[in-house]
């Protein structure tokens, strides 16, 4: 709180005049610094509408400590001048005085006075003329009176190229009465206690108004990942359409349930090295039905079920090989294969999970990534149900054109007739990535923003809450 | 992926429609201009052509559609601007057939041959480039890398049959090849094309036999060496008339494929020999597609839909019964289920109502999944930021970082990383969340983060030898250890799963030897008596590794005994 002395004398001026005034002028006439006077008028403002006052910048010209001597005492010139008597006087006794040096040049260019050198007892200045008018002292009293718009701009700059004169820029207030205006003013309280509510005093205050441009502080929070935020999103929906979570707690799964018992046949690219990460230890699966493990060996190397199947030499030591799973769906596969074991009752089925991909990786592909899985298993379910529910799933997604962002089907009879699945049951899949939608969501470019250590931990700070409709 | 020319009759947005339809996806709009400019600079693709490339993306099993001749034939049929072709097999004008005699020593090597006669072809330079284009895609795809089979073709007029596919020990065998100026042994070729960028590839599939394929004429002239290069006496140009091609292979099935490929793109009517698959007509009911695809409509109208499919199909009157001929150019059609997937395509998608299974069920979620979600959000309410980590690392990660050695842990490993980042699967959270911190030393301290997530152990006892665990896992980083704070998390997360403060029936905290920790400041977190975990103080050298700089404290359990 600035100087209360100050501020209430301030008032008392402002009250007076009734167009306002000027704070240099108020700093002068109080006998203070302008920052004090200054520094009023912020605490007075903060107070609300009390005073008015109107930032102003003025130029005016101020005398240098040079310009006060010579506004005292005269120009050099002048005093050399005088200081000559009538007989002369010698130059060396003359270059003694303070202002000889200056003096004497300027007056000799004014043709004031006159030097003798060969005067005997060495050079001698005499006066040439009887009087002089000292023009330089007398504009610098100008100035100093505060008169100097009498003087051309010229003359105002060659005293300034003789350092007798400063131009100075001053910031000033023009302050007004504001519509709140008193001359009384009560402290402010910054914030409301326990003690003026126990005793009610709050009740006289006067509260500082807060400032409601400034930023609040950031609460201490911990933070979810966008990328699970996404994915308790899709959970949600995948409930509120009546699936059922599979346990997808699996990595490492057997070539057999990843690809064989999907009808994918042995020599098919994606079982390449290439593609999928196989396993050194334990490299290889030991334990299969093996009833159904001979009806997928038939169906591959024979056909039956109604198929020509590939026709080739189907091996259990291509089946056994361990590898990362490539897709959920050989959880899928075990899922329905348990289904088929017993009494049929229509399931539907979802998971969201990690896969792996021994892929190049680039800005949009990782070695590993969640796959979002639906599967509906019931009799006679048709592509019209496929699509009338994939239509339902991406409406609830928010997603109108979604052709693009996934991969959907009926497994194929050669898959669901081994596993031992009656004969009219059909069962509807689709898939997409995680990443994908939430990509697109939060808008990321660089999946390595989003997933695994190099995750921008900003981001993840920063991000909203997930509503994949909105 | 694949590349066609394709003459601009179409606006792209129709063409677009059309593939879609037609069940393709056109992937790219380009010239030949603008990929190399987009590869290498705007200053290399000045002189290329600016002919419009479109980029189709064509199933897999599709080989009737991996070159311009089959695309352009099956839209045509598909858009009614042409009937569907109905391949023939022919005899020679005059003369035998050809034959193929295949002798017994191949079996050491490569057991099958097929082969036919394209006769009365005309060669445009388009169509040439097209024809050997096709080769290269097969030989890439169904051929697997011509493991399985490779194709030859050769200059019928250059030569006599019948033709004899046998093997030889590689020494025994000479020969100019295609595109040189003298003759190599075998032995010779096989050290010539370790160099060459193309051939290097091949060379694996028979190195290391006794014996090598080789398919002479009735002269000895050499047609070919499968699956690595042919002769150069026999090779095709522009002028050739008669094309003899032959199909060696490890797998008859894909062999018949391939061959079918190679003559039904070029030629409706050709002479083949050995037991080519020729058309199977196979007999459905248009009530089993209706009632598949979820359409009604005539017998008629399917028999048209498939038609358009290029598969033959007719009612045969008898009830709904529909008489469809499965061409050569089909192999992919293996079950009436595919027939049924054309039917659809046919119909289009998009005309199929869609319909709302009646499906009745109650949801359930996957109880460690459901315990997982509750956890995470109040872990994260208790000040706690979530990461997200790969499963997969590297050994050093798991064991050296941790002050562990690898073959302790029980980590599966992967025999085919192709960096180092893949080669175990992570057996504990804690390198991932350390190295998030690393990769985040410009974010202000404290940093406090969390995981829930599986990490994957041997077990011998699951069917694969491997299973996840399900792990809660989490650091914090300051300037100062902060272990009453992990320490206060894990008794917040005992307060949320239910588990009171008690020896015995609760869970407390009891110090334990650790070489990840910093001595005298790591305790094993015992639940009902059995340890589920460890917390402490982390070691200097194990921070330092992690190129961290700052005191950090972990906490790391097994959440499924709260299960």
């Amino acid at each position: 709180m600035a100087d209360t002395g100050v501020v209430e004398a301030l008032l008392r001026l402002v009250e007076k005049a009734d167009d306002g005034v000027d704070s240099v002028q108020v700093a002068s006439r109080l006998g203070v610094d302008h920052q004090v006077v200054v520094g009023a008028v912020k605490s007075l403002q903060a107070l609300g509408d009390v005073i008015s006052a109107d930032l102003c910048s003025s130029k005016h010209w101020e005398l240098t400590e040079e310009g006060t001597e010579i506004a005292e005492q005269g120009s050099h010139e002048a005093r050399v001048f005088s200081s000559i008597p009538l007989e002369g006087l010698v130059q060396s006794e003359l270059m003694k005085l303070s202002f000889g040096k200056i003096g004497f040049s300027k007056a000799m260019s004014n043709k004031w006075i006159r030097v003798d050198k060969t005067h005997e007892g060495g050079p001698r200045i005499f006066r040439t003329v009887d009087s002089i008018v000292d023009q330089v002292q007398e504009k610098l009293l100008l100035l100093q009176k505060g008169s100097g718009s009498e003087l051309e701009e010229k003359e105002k700059n060659e005293l300034k190229k003789r350092k007798l004169l400063s131009e100075v820029t001053v910031k000033s207030y023009w302050i007004t009465k504001g519509s709140s205006f008193s001359t009384t003013i009560t402290k402010q309280e910054t914030e409301l206690t326990p003690e003026m509510m126990a005793n009610g005093s709050w009740k006289e205050k006067k509260f500082k108004p807060y400032n409601f441009e400034a930023m609040g502080v950031a609460p201490d929070s911990g933070h979810l990942h966008p990328l699970m935020k996404v994915r308790t999103q899709f959970r949600q929906i995948f409930l509120e359409m009546g699936f059922t979570e599979m346990p997808t707690n699996n990595f490492i799964e057997s070539s057999f349930w990843n690809f064989d018992s999907l009808f994918q046949p042995q020599q098919h690219p994606a079982r390449d090295q290439h593609d999928t990460f196989f396993l050194s230890d334990p490299a290889l699966a030991h334990e299969f039905p093996q009833e159904y493990l001979q009806r997928v060996k038939k169906v591959h190397s024979e056909g039956g079920f109604g198929s020509q199947g590939y026709k080739y030499d189907w091996k259990i030591e291509e089946a056994q090989k361990n590898i990362l799973r490539t897709h959920t769906t050989a959880v899928s596969a075990r899922m329905l294969y348990k289904l088929a074991q017993q009494k049929f009752t229509p399931v539907k089925y979802f998971s969201i999970d990690r896969v792996f991909r021994n892929e190049t990786l680039d800005a949009t592909h990782l070695a590993e990534f969640h796959q979002i899985e639906g599967v509906v298993a019931d009799y006679g379910l048709t592509l019209g149900d496929l699509m009338g529910i994939l239509h339902q799933f991406f409406t609830k997604l928010g997603l109108k054109k979604w052709v693009e962002v996934g991969n959907s089907g009926i497994f194929r009879p050669e898959m669901l007739l081994p596993m031992g699945l009656p004969e009219g049951v059909s069962v509807i899949a689709w898939g997409l990535s995680l990443e994908r939608p939430t990509m697109i969501k939060y808008g990321i470019n660089n999946i390595r923003e989003l997933v695994g250590h190099k995750v921008n931990l900003q981001m993840v700070y920063d991000s909203p809450i997930c509503r994949l409709d909105s | 992926m694949y590349l066609f020319f394709f003459y601009l009759v179409l606006a792209d947005e129709e063409f677009d429609e059309l593939c879609f339809e037609f069940g393709l996806e056109l992937d790219e709009i380009t010239s030949e201009k603008e990929l190399i400019s987009k590869e290498q600079g705007d200053s290399k693709a000045s002189g290329a052509s600016d002919v419009i490339l479109y980029k189709i993306d064509v199933p897999a099993n599709r080989y009737d559609l991996l070159c311009l001749e089959g695309l352009v034939r099956g839209l045509q049929v598909f858009k009614n601007k042409l009937d569907a072709p109905r391949y023939t097999r022919v005899s020679p004008v005059s003369g035998q057939p050809q034959r193929l005699i295949i002798t017994k020593e191949t079996a050491a090597v490569r057991p099958h041959a097929v082969a036919a006669v394209l006769r009365n072809i005309t060669f445009t330079q388009e169509r040439y480039d097209s024809f050997i284009e096709l080769q290269e895609k097969l030989h890439q795809n169904i051929c697997r890398k011509r493991s399985l089979v490779a194709i030859g073709t050769h200059d019928l007029d250059t030569i006599s049959g019948p033709f004899t596919y046998t093997a030889k020990p590689p020494g025994d065998i000479c020969f100019k090849p295609l595109n040189q100026t003298k003759e190599y042994t075998a032995t010779q070729l096989m050290s010539l094309y370790k160099s060459d960028s193309h051939l290097k590839h091949y060379l694996h599939i028979i190195e290391d036999k006794p014996v090598y394929p080789i398919i002479y004429d009735s002269n000895g002239i050499v047609l070919s060496m499968p699956p690595i290069i042919n002769g150069d006496h026999t090779k095709i140009t522009l002028k050739t008339k008669n094309v003899f091609i032959e199909c060696t292979a490890t797998d008859l099935t894909k062999a018949k494929i391939v061959l079918d490929m190679m003559v039904t793109m070029f030629k409706v009517n050709f002479t083949c020999f050995n037991n080519l698959i020729l058309i199977i007509s196979c007999l459905l009911s248009s009530e089993f597609i209706n009632h598949k695809v979820g359409i009604n409509e005539s017998t008629e109208n399917i028999a048209q839909l498939l038609t358009r499919m290029c598969l033959l199909s007719r009612a045969t009157g008898v009830g709904d019964e529909i008489e469809v001929e499965i061409p050569p150019t089909r192999s992919d059609v293996i079950h009436a289920c595919d027939i049924m997937e054309d039917a659809a395509i046919a119909y289009g998608f998009n005309n199929i109502t869609r319909t709302t299974p009646r499906t009745y069920t109650v949801a359930n979620q996957f109880p460690l999944n459901k315990l997982t979600e509750l956890l995470r959000q109040d872990l994260a309410a208790a000040g706690f930021t979530e990461a997200l980590n790969f499963a997969l690392c590297s050994q050093e990660d798991i064991g050296d970082k941790l002050g562990k050695k690898i073959s302790e842990t029980r980590a599966v490993h992967i025999s085919n990383p192709k960096t180092a980042e893949f080669q175990v699967a992570r057996t504990t959270l804690l390198p991932g969340l350390l190295k998030t911190i690393a990769a985040n030393r410009k974010m202000p301290l404290p940093l406090k983060l969390f995981e829930i997530s599986d990490v994957v152990l041997k077990d011998d006892t699951k069917d694969v030898g491997a299973r996840n665990s399900r792990r809660f896992c989490a650091v914090y980083y300051n300037k100062s250890p902060g272990f009453e704070v992990i320490h206060g998390l894990l008794d917040r997360a005992m307060q949320l799963l239910e588990v009171k403060s008690a020896r015995g029936d609760g869970y407390h905290i009891q110090a334990a030897d650790d070489s990840t920790f910093f001595p005298g400041r790591c305790a094993e977190v015992f639940v009902h008596g059995k340890s589920v975990g460890r917390l402490g103080v982390l070691h200097p050298d194990v921070i330092n590794r992690f190129e961290l700089t700052m005191p950090c404290s972990a906490l790391e359990i097994d959440i499924e005994p709260f299960l």
